[in-house]
Parts: C-alpha cells; structure tokens; sequence
C-alpha cells in the first residue's frame, strides 16, 4: 500500500467506485427501515476495502445498493455510487444489467443457497460468460475450467458437470469465486463469504482472494462481521454501525488505534484481544431498532463517553490524516 | 445519560402496550384480524345470510315444494316472473314438476347445508379422535392409523362416495356415511401433525410430570391448541361435502327424489336446458356456487389469520 | 437408481395385494357377495346352480383364492347388462376416458403455468387479484354446473361446440384417439375445459406459491447478480426449481381427474369408463362397478409409481444424493 496522503484524501489512486452519502429505506407495514442511512466510502482499484459491523447495520444492504438488487419494499432514497464515471442510482436496468456480472461481481455467503442446486456447476458458470460475451458456447467452458482450476479446484473437468451438493462447502465457494472473477471485473463485492465455512477452509479462501486481487489488480469491498477476519485481510477498514459508517481508515491504524468509542468496544470483546481469566468486555445495550432510530448519536446510548452535545447526529471529521470518524468525542488519544 | 436509563425506558415504553394486549381476548383478536379483509368479512355476511335464509325457508317462502297439494304442475316450466295461479308470483320461474323455484331452491339449501354440516360436524370428531389418539399412543398404533388414513386420502372422494353408495344403496342416511368416509382422514391427519408437535411442548411434559391422567392431557390440553386448525380445516371440508353432496345428487346417486337438494334441481333443469329453459339449473347452481365460494373465502381468511407464522 | 426402482415396483405389489384383500373382504363384509356375481333376476334353480359354479358356498378364504387366480387372468365376473366380461367392457371405454382426461391436465398446465407464474413474479398487480380471485372461483364451482352453462353457452346459445358425444378418431402411432381430429377437437374441448377447471385453480395456486417462494432464494439473487437477462433467471433458475412440486402434484392429480370425469362424462354423455359406473351403480350392474374398481385402484398404484420414478428422475439431489465430492 502506498504511503499516507493529505488528510482530505485517503486515497492515492483514482477511486473505482465512489459511493456518497448513500440512503437504502424498507418501506415496510410497520414503517420505514433505514437500513442504510448515510454511507459514504471509496474503493481504489487492487485495494481490499473491509466493511465490519455487526448483523442487522445495513453491510449487505450496502453491497446490494451497489449493485442495484434492493428488493422491494426497499430502494435507494439518495445519494451517489460512481463507477466509472457513472452514477449507479437510478441508472437504467438494462445498463446495470451489462455491468453485473461483467465490470462488478459479487460473492455471497452461502453457496448451497447461492448456487442452484438443480443446474449443473458448468450451466451456471457457462451462462455467467454468456451473458456478457459472444463466445462460443465450447471456448465458454473452456474459459470455465481454466477459472476452476485457477481457484485452486483439483480434476476441474469432472467438478463442471457435478451439481452443487455434490461438492463441499469450501469448494462451492471457489466456484463463487471462480464465476466472480471470470469476466475480469473491476470490482468484486465480497458479502462474508467465508462466515459459512470451516475456520480452516476460511483461511484458505481468504488467501485465494487477496491473491486473486492482487493479481487482477480488482479492487474488492470484503463484508464481514469479524474484525479478524478483516483485519488480516483488507488495507483500508470501514466500521458501520445502525446504517452508517462511524469510522473508516488504514486496517493497521483503525485496529491498533480505534478513534470511535464502537470500535473499541468491538476490539475489546474479541477473545484473543483478553488475557486469559481476565472478564471479556462486552459493550451494554442492544443495536438500536432501524426502525425507530432515536434522534442524535445512534450509539449514544451504549457508549461510555457520551455527553450532552451527542443529542446531535455528528458529522464526519478528518481528526488524523487518512482516517475518518463520526464522533463527536473519539478516542484522540490513542491514534498517532 | 447513561444506559441504564435508556434500559428502563425501554420497560416502560412496552409496559402500557402489554396491558392493552391482556385486555382483548384472543377471540377478539381474531375477529380483528378476521375481518380486515373485506373480502373475507363480505363473504361471511353472504355465509349469514344463505344460513339465515336457509333456516328460515318454511317461513318466507310462498309454497311448500313437497307439498303436492301446492303444487301445480300445469305451472310448469314458467319462465321467471309469471304469476301463479295463487296469485304470487315466480320470482325465478318454475321448474319441470311446477315448483315455485324460489321455494324449492331455498328447501333444496336447506337439505344441502343440513348434509353438509352434519356429515362435517361427525367427520371432524371422528377423524379429531383418531388423530389425537394417533398422536398421543404413538408406536404401531400411530403407524397402523396413519397409513389408514394416507390409503383413504390416496383416493379420489367422488370414487369412494360412489363405491359405498353403489354398495350401500341410496338414502339420506348413507349419503351421510359415504360423507363423513370421505372426509374423516383430513381431520385426522391434521390434528395428528398438530398434536404431535403440541405434544413436543414443555407444557405437555409439566401436565405428566404432575401425574395427570391421559384422558385429561388430551383433551384439556392438546385438544384446545388443535383447535384452530382443525377449525380451517373444518370450513374448506364443509365446501367439500356440499360440492361433493350436489354431485352425488346430481348424478343421480345422492339423496332421493322426493327432498330434491340443489344438485337434484340443477339435475332436473339439465333436460329443459337445450330448449332454452335455463332458469331451472342456473338459478340453484348460482345459489350452490354462492354457498360453496362464501364457505371457501371464509375458511382461506381464517387460514391466513390462524397461522401462526404469520402471525405479527 | 435401479436399486430403488426394484424396491418401489415391490412396495407397489404389496399395496395391490393388500388392496385386493380390502376390496374382496370389504365386499363380503358390506354386502352379500352373491348378489355380486349372480343376476337376481335369474330363477331360483338357476340361481343356486350358479352360486356353486361359482364357488360362493365355499369358504371365504376359498372364495378369496378363486377371486385373485380369476383377476389374474383377467376374469373379474360378467356384466349383468351386456353380458360380456365386464374387465373387457371397462377396457374399451378406458381409452375415451384416458384421453379427456389427458386432455383436461394438458390444459390445465397450460392455462394455469403462466397465471400462476406471472402472479407469483407480480404478487401486487391488479392482474395478479384478479387471477387469484379467480382461482378461488375456480374451485368452488361445481363442476357439474359449470358443465351446464358451458354447454348453454357455446352449444346453444352460440352454436359454436357441439355439446354431447365424442368426434371422429384416427390412428396415430398405433393409438387411436379423436384428439387426433379435427372434429375430434371440437367435441373434446369443452369437456376438457370443465374438468380442467378444478385443477387449473390448483395449478395455479400451486405455481404462484412457488414461484414467489423460489424469488426469496438467494440463488435468483445470484443469477441476477451474474448480470443475467431477467427472462433467463425466470425461464430457466425459477421454472427448473417450480416444476419439480408441481409436476409432482399435477401427476398425482391425473387419477383424481380420471376419477372425477364420471361427471364430465355424465353430462356431456361421453363414452368413457365413468359414465360406465354411473350406468352401472344405476342399474345394479355389480360385476362391471366391482371391476371399475379394481381397474381403478390398479391405475392409481400405477399413477404413483410412475410419478415417484418421475420425480427421481428430476431432482438431481434425489438421483445422485449426497455424495460428497
């Protein structure tokens, strides 16, 4: 990565995708759901950017907006995503259509329920090319099997014509991958792809995929709720909590050093981060409703530092160069 | 502002909502949710009304239809509208035997809701008893019944009614044990599913921890949480054995000539149809159709309000 | 797959044999098994002289043995009304009444596989109530009735159907069936329609459901994410996942349609094996409903069979099982 820029630009390279102050609401019977309610980050090309938070902040609705798969009762209310020079919101179906699959491809978590378990391994990944290239259908596969067998899966050929139950977790998710990576896209959403599989399979997968990046030069949104996982992985980390970023910058600095009250609540109630037979911290409360958000602060009333101007929704603040934080009290003294 | 207070807000906001909810009875609850749909709430008035109409029929119709000395059978075939020589008039015209339509039509729902119900009502506790005790005693009793009642409901209703008339004979009485053979198994099968997992409840464990005796488990305990089903289950069976009863009669099988329920009048009418004559099978086939869509559109609401995954 | 083909073909032979012993016994317990075989309308001395023919004066167990040796080999009593075995009268109006009944689940599909789809893939549309309400409509209307006005309007009102009896046949790949011609058509149509009805509603409520289940899925999520063409997520990921119940039902439901069409036939007088049993319970013709029966049961074993095997043959997770590649 490359060296720390000027304190209003984090990033050094021109941004694949640039998403503002984006809204996605659920118009639902018993109200609005503001899943995601002003979310702003960019994504430089080769560069993994981790989206942590707990289940329930509005990460996947984030990943979805992207790409424009909200499904009613929900729509993106405002804000901008722009890639390649495009705003997405609002752009017509059929050019986001053309850019699925092709420019930016997503990864989901559960590939049993992702991949269709009556179609062959070879129909899902064959259509997957087909739908954005003229090729024949025969140098189609062939292209297929090159991408298995890139993903790292042995004796790809008898792997094409199984079906998805026929192989097991960690290699249904390298045929995700596969069929993520196949068209060269630009940008590949990865929604915790490795939440379902065993640790040691995650491990693996985790590496396939920053090789992948680094190789491809793919810039890659990775959502996850385990900072672990993340930390490890990405170069830049964003930390969402109740449908906004609270806090985003370098992965080194935002787990070394966390600036919002959240992120440290969260470092402080991983296992490993505790001596052992020392109590493991845990921040008190619950995830407010989406529902019902109280007016200020969202994590006001879980947070140890919160004080009277916290009434107010803070905005964003640049208090150290590369690093962002919605708070109205961070944690300045840790960060360098 | 600390959590704590947050915390107790919290309580307290959910406190008034909790006693409002103890308040209205689940009965009430139900009626609420039931009648939400319009649809639904129309179609139940429409029910009331056919019932109301059918139990009052002696009282507000011009002519006893079975009685011979009413009727005229040089009125036959009289279009809707004429007037009889009593002097009131065919609202629905008259059908091949001279009947005032209206009277018969009005007796003839009498006969097949009476059919219907009955023949739902001694289904539902037969095949309400079979299941509980299916679901209760478990083991090879359980596996004997069940696979009874998958062979019966493996079958075709109109084929064993046919059977058992063909083997019983024609009568009021064996349409009603042709009825309730055809339908008995649903109730069973329903309330065997629903016991059996009811019977997986901590509460069913506590009522046998506390020594009480079977009969008092199944049906103090178990049988109330059957209920609803067993309720939407009942209403859509009750379609049934209407539909099926008209069929019966209007093949000629069901019930006998002189108390003609709708499906015989439907039948009646089928000769004078090619001559244009329509009014002698339309109107009891509109009043069978009325009958038969209220009780479905009722029992598919009820459905949707009983269960209990959707449930808000 | 073999292995399991074998072990349904002797379930199925078990099913049959435990049939026959219901039927047979059912009969003796119900019903005096003599006025079963024997014409009531012959004299005494003949009478008696044909119960022991027959066997009936032996015991039960005896009777049941005669019974099964003479299903075996096709003899299920004779017709009191046409004199001939009553196994072959049933067998030559089987074949109208297969046909009406393939007919009536043709349509049915057809018809009731795009409404279901398309209400299922727009659950909110004016068109998608509309369907819906019709479907209710669908199946509280008794078939008899809807028969009777379906005739008033097309037959006489309009003239445009014929109302009674079935067309011309022609032979096509050694089976004979009137759907073959064009006045055969005709005649068919509108009692394929009638009996149609009832299952449309059901095919219809069948694939809605599934459809809007299947839309919940995250592999059309997937699908759609890879950037396929909506017409290829629906005509290809949705319908292979939907067809699979349905077909399965829809099969299940061919016994219940050859069941049901004694009322079609009654009707719209169609020569086929229901209007046969009607006939036949009418003028007591015992032998002829003993074996309407027993071909009956045969044909549902038989239905159930092949849907299973069909079913296997369709789901790949069933064929090949969970083996762990």
């Amino acid at each position: 990565m490359t060296a720390p820029a000027a304190a209003a630009e984090p990033l050094a390279r021109p941004a694949t995708l640039e998403v503002a102050d984006l809204r996605t609401h659920f118009f639902t019977k018993a109200g609005v759901v503001k899943a995601v309610d002003g979310v702003s980050f960019a994504v430089a090309a080769g560069e993994v950017l981790g989206l942590v938070g707990e289940s329930g902040c509005g990460k996947s609705v984030t990943g979805y907006s992207i790409l424009g798969l909200v499904d009613p009762p929900g729509r993106i209310v405002s804000g901008s995503i722009c890639f390649a020079g495009r705003d997405l919101v609002g752009a017509p179906e059929e050019e986001l259509r053309r850019l699925r699959g092709s420019r930016i491809a997503m990864i989901f978590q559960d590939p049993m329920m992702t991949l269709n378990p009556v179609l062959r391994v070879d129909t899902q990944m064959v259509e997957a090319i087909l739908a954005h290239r003229s090729i024949g259908r025969r140098a189609a596969r062939e292209l297929a099997r090159e991408a298995l067998a890139q993903v790292g899966i042995p004796a790809p050929e008898r792997r094409l014509r199984a079906y998805p139950h026929e192989l097991s977790g960690g290699m249904r998710q390298r045929v995700a991958i596969a069929i993520a990576f196949i068209n060269a896209p630009d940008l590949v959403i990865a929604d915790e792809p490795t939440t379902a599989l065993d640790v040691t399979i995650q491990a693996q997968i985790l590496h396939l995929a920053q090789e992948l990046c680094r190789k491809t030069g793919t810039a890659m949104i990775w959502i996850s709720h385990d900072l672990a996982v993340v930390s490890s992985l990405a170069d830049r980390v964003a930390v969402m909590y109740a449908g906004t970023i609270v806090e985003q910058g370098r992965a080194g600095d935002v787990v070394g050093a966390p600036l919002h009250p959240y992120t440290r609540g969260l470092l402080g109630s991983v296992p490993s981060a505790v001596a052992r037979g020392v109590r493991l911290a845990q921040i008190p409360g619950m995830t407010p409703s989406l529902l019902d958000l109280p007016p200020g602060c969202r994590f006001r009333a879980r947070c140890p530092r919160a004080g009277e101007d916290c009434g107010v929704e803070p905005t964003v603040s640049s208090p150290r160069p590369g690093r962002e934080v919605r708070c109205w009290r961070p944690h300045l003294e840790a960060a360098a | 502002m600390s959590v704590l207070d947050t915390g107790t807000r919290i309580e307290a906001d959910r406190a008034p909502a909790a006693a409002a909810a103890a308040e209205e009875t689940p009965l009430r609850r139900l009626a609420a949710d039931f009648f939400e749909s319009r649809v639904a709430a129309a179609a139940f008035a429409l029910l009331c009304v056919i019932i109301a109409l059918a139990l009052l029929a002696p009282a507000i119709v011009p002519q006893n239809p079975y009685n011979l000395a009413e009727v005229d059978v040089l009125d036959s075939r009289l279009p809707p509208g004429s007037r009889a020589m009593a002097g009131y008039t065919y609202w629905l015209g008259t059908d091949g035997a001279g009947r005032d339509l209206v009277s018969a039509m009005l007796y003839g729902l009498r006969i097949s809701l009476a059919v219907g119900v009955v023949s739902c009502l001694i289904a539902t506790v037969i095949g309400a008893a079979v299941g509980l005790v299916a679901a209760y005693a478990g083991g090879r009793v359980e596996s004997l019944l069940m696979r009874l009642v998958d062979l019966q409901l493996s079958f075709p209703a109109i084929l064993i009614a046919l059977m058992l008339i063909a083997i019983l004979g024609k009568g009021v009485d064996k349409i009603i044990i042709a009825l309730v053979t055809v339908q008995w198994a649903y109730y069973a099968r329903t309330v065997r599913g629903t016991a059996l997992a009811e019977m997986n409840k901590e509460y069913v464990e506590a009522a046998r921890c506390l020594g009480f005796g079977h009969a008092r488990i199944l049906f103090r305990q178990i049988l109330p949480n059957v209920l609803p089903p067993l309720i939407v289950v009942a209403t859509v069976q009750a379609a049934h054995a209407v539909a099926l009863e008209a069929t019966l009669s209007f093949l000629g099988v069901g019930l006998p000539r002189t108390e003609p329920s709708l499906g015989l009048l439907i039948a009646n009418g089928f000769e004078y149809m090619l001559s244009g004559k329509y009014w002698i099978s339309f109107f009891p086939g509109v009043v069978l159709l009325a009958t038969i869509m209220a009780i479905n559109l009722v029992g598919d609401q009820l459905r949707d309000v009983l269960n209990p995954r959707l449930r808000r | 797959m073999a292995a399991y083909i074998l072990r349904r073909l002797v379930q199925t032979a078990v099913l049959v044999a435990v049939m026959s012993v219901i039927v047979f016994f059912g009969i003796h317990v119900v019903g005096d098994p003599v006025w079963l075989l024997v014409n009531p309308q012959m004299d005494q001395r003949d009478i008696e002289a044909a119960i022991r023919a027959l066997g009936l004066d032996r015991p039960i167990w005896e009777q049941y043995l005669y019974f099964i040796a003479g299903a075996l080999e096709g003899d299920l009593g004779r017709s009191f009304i046409f004199g001939e075995p009553a196994l072959r009268v049933i067998l030559e109006r089987m074949p109208a009444t297969l046909e009406l009944a393939f007919a009536a689940l043709a349509m049915a599909i057809v018809l009731g596989l795009p409404l279901g789809l398309y209400a299922g893939l727009r659950p909110d549309s004016w068109a998608s109530r509309t369907i819906m309400a019709g479907s209710i409509l669908g199946f509280s209307l008794p078939t008899f009735w809807v028969g009777l006005m379906l005739i008033m309007v097309f037959a006489v009102m309009l003239g445009w159907l014929p109302s009674t009896g079935r067309g011309a046949t022609a032979t096509w790949l050694g089976i004979t069936s009137s759907l073959f011609t064009l006045d055969g058509l005709r005649h068919v149509l509108l009692p394929a329609f009638n009996l149609a009805l009832l299952k449309m509603s059901l095919v219809i409520r069948l694939t809605r459901a599934g459809a809007r289940e299947a839309l919940q899925q995250d592999y059309i999520k997937f699908a759609r994410a890879k950037g396929l063409a909506e017409r290829r997520v629906v005509g290809v990921h949705l319908l292979k996942n939907i067809l699979i119940p349905v077909v399965t039902v829809v099969g299940l439901e061919f016994g219940n349609l050859v069941a049901f069409s004694v009322v079609t036939e009654t009707i719209f007088a169609w020569p086929g094996m229901g209007k046969l049993l009607i006939d036949a319970i009418q003028s007591l013709d015992r032998p002829v409903i003993v074996a309407h029966l027993i071909v009956i049961v045969m044909m549902f074993v038989l239905i159930n069979f092949v849907v299973d095997v069909v079913y296997t043959v369709l789901d790949p997770r069933v064929r090949i099982g969970a083996r762990a590649a």
